[in-house]
């Protein structure tokens, strides 16, 4: 039998760069609430938004993550072609394929690059995280590109009292590549299909397609509240076992921004120390699934709140209910 | 435990959760016209409820629980 070579490994991979995009348009509660039969104080009340950004009609989920990354890359010190994978996890991008990753790669001249997408919906960051700190220390990958990237107005009912206030775009990436320390921890993920109706875009593709009728998200919104917090506070307690730190030692907590009533559910749950900081992005930016997280945390560094080589915990969750989490330090 | 037992129960979990006075939660009362407990603060009731008397309360059975009564009598029911 034939012994085939396997690549020479890295011994640590890290997160070196972080960029963020924000949409310029401004969308208020009072705007989105005259549709819905709701006001402003109804929505901060259920959510903690108090504004959300949605994209211009030229730009999609590829060019807001495109320009996300270009910022990632800048701040790496790095060039484009210094890429070798490019992995955008969205659900939002106009082509069940090519994948947005592709059209990323090619929007910021990452010509050396190979691409993918992650379809794991608000978990998709997190996943991402987990696959890029595999992908490096075995040898796969030097420098990557994980951009989380949302065109979600495109997708929503305005009519929709349950979906409509929450969910805005926006992108976010980081780049990872071998380090001399380790900077990822061990990802703790899981999913469960069962509950695939629970968050899910309907009609699908197919039947889309024969009756013109747009695909619209749809959320069980108390079944989705009840699962986050009843699951999510054990996950980032197994994700910081593993990550050999205590609670602490931890600078920031930056969760999937999916509510404020969830992040402060799951805050209580963790029991966590005054001094760690909760990302609440969700206030100005909405809930941007996959972008949620990188945002949150370019609006913690930016703001001097995080700085570089903190220790922050990252939890993920949502359709599929997939959900992954893990310790990172702040690029 | 008496149905008394459980009201005095849910009542600490709806201050805890919601910060509305225990004595205000009545039998009688509704959780979402009387006590302004909204859809998001009634799930971590009924969560607290299930910790608390170690029942199961399904997803499916949370829209049916609309009074304070509707949600003791279903306690002392599958307790």
């Amino acid at each position: 039998m034939s012994t085939l070579k396997s690549p020479t490994t890295h011994s640590a991979a890290g997160l070196i760069g972080l960029g963020a995009y924000r949409p310029e348009r401004v969308v208020t509660n009072d705007e989105v609430a005259a549709r819905i039969d709701s006001s402003d104080e109804w929505i901060r009340e259920r959510s903690g938004i108090i504004e959300r950004r949605y994209a211009g009609a030229d730009e999609t989920a590829a060019s807001m993550g495109a320009a996300a990354a270009a910022r990632a890359i800048a701040d790496a010190g790095l060039q484009p072609t210094d890429i070798d994978v490019v992995m955008v996890a969205t659900f939002t991008h106009r082509f069940q394929t090519p994948s947005a990753a592709a059209e990323v790669s090619h929007l910021i001249g990452a010509t050396n690059a190979s691409a993918f997408d992650i379809s794991a919906a608000c978990a998709g960051f997190c996943y991402g995280l987990g696959i890029a700190d595999s992908l490096i220390r075995s040898g796969t990958a030097k420098n990557i590109v994980l951009v989380g990237t949302e065109k979600l107005s495109d997708f929503l009912n305005p009519d929709d009292r349950g979906t409509a206030f929450i969910f805005a775009d926006g992108a976010g990436a980081v780049v990872i590549s071998a380090t001399t320390t380790q900077g990822i921890s061990p990802t703790v993920w899981g999913a469960d299909g069962s509950a695939m109706d629970a968050i899910i875009m309907e009609p699908d593709s197919v039947q889309a397609g024969i009756t013109h009728e747009p695909s619209h998200i749809t959320m069980q919104g108390q079944r989705v509240f009840r699962w986050a917090v009843g699951s999510m506070g054990d996950v980032c307690k197994d994700a910081l076992a593993q990550s050999g730190i205590q609670a602490t030692d931890l600078v920031a907590f930056v969760p999937h921004q999916a509510n404020l009533r969830i992040t402060n559910a799951i805050v209580k749950h963790l029991d966590l120390p005054e001094s760690v900081i909760v990302a609440k992005d969700i206030e100005y930016t909405g809930n941007t699934s996959a972008a949620s997280i990188p945002l949150a945390l370019d609006a913690l560094r930016s703001s001097g709140q995080i700085k570089t080589g903190d220790p922050v915990l990252l939890v993920g969750f949502g359709a599929g209910l997939a959900y992954a989490a893990q310790v990172a330090l702040t690029p | 435990m008496s149905h008394e037992d459980i009201l005095a129960g849910l009542a600490a979990i709806v201050n805890e959760v919601a910060g509305i006075p225990a004595e205000t939660v009545q039998m009688e009362k509704s959780f979402v016209d009387d006590l302004d407990v909204d859809s998001l603060s009634m799930v971590e009731v009924v969560m607290a409820c299930e910790d608390k008397f170690g029942v199961t309360i399904p997803d499916t059975e949370v829209k049916n629980l609309n009074t304070v009564a509707d949600a003791v009598n279903y306690i002392a029911a599958h307790k």
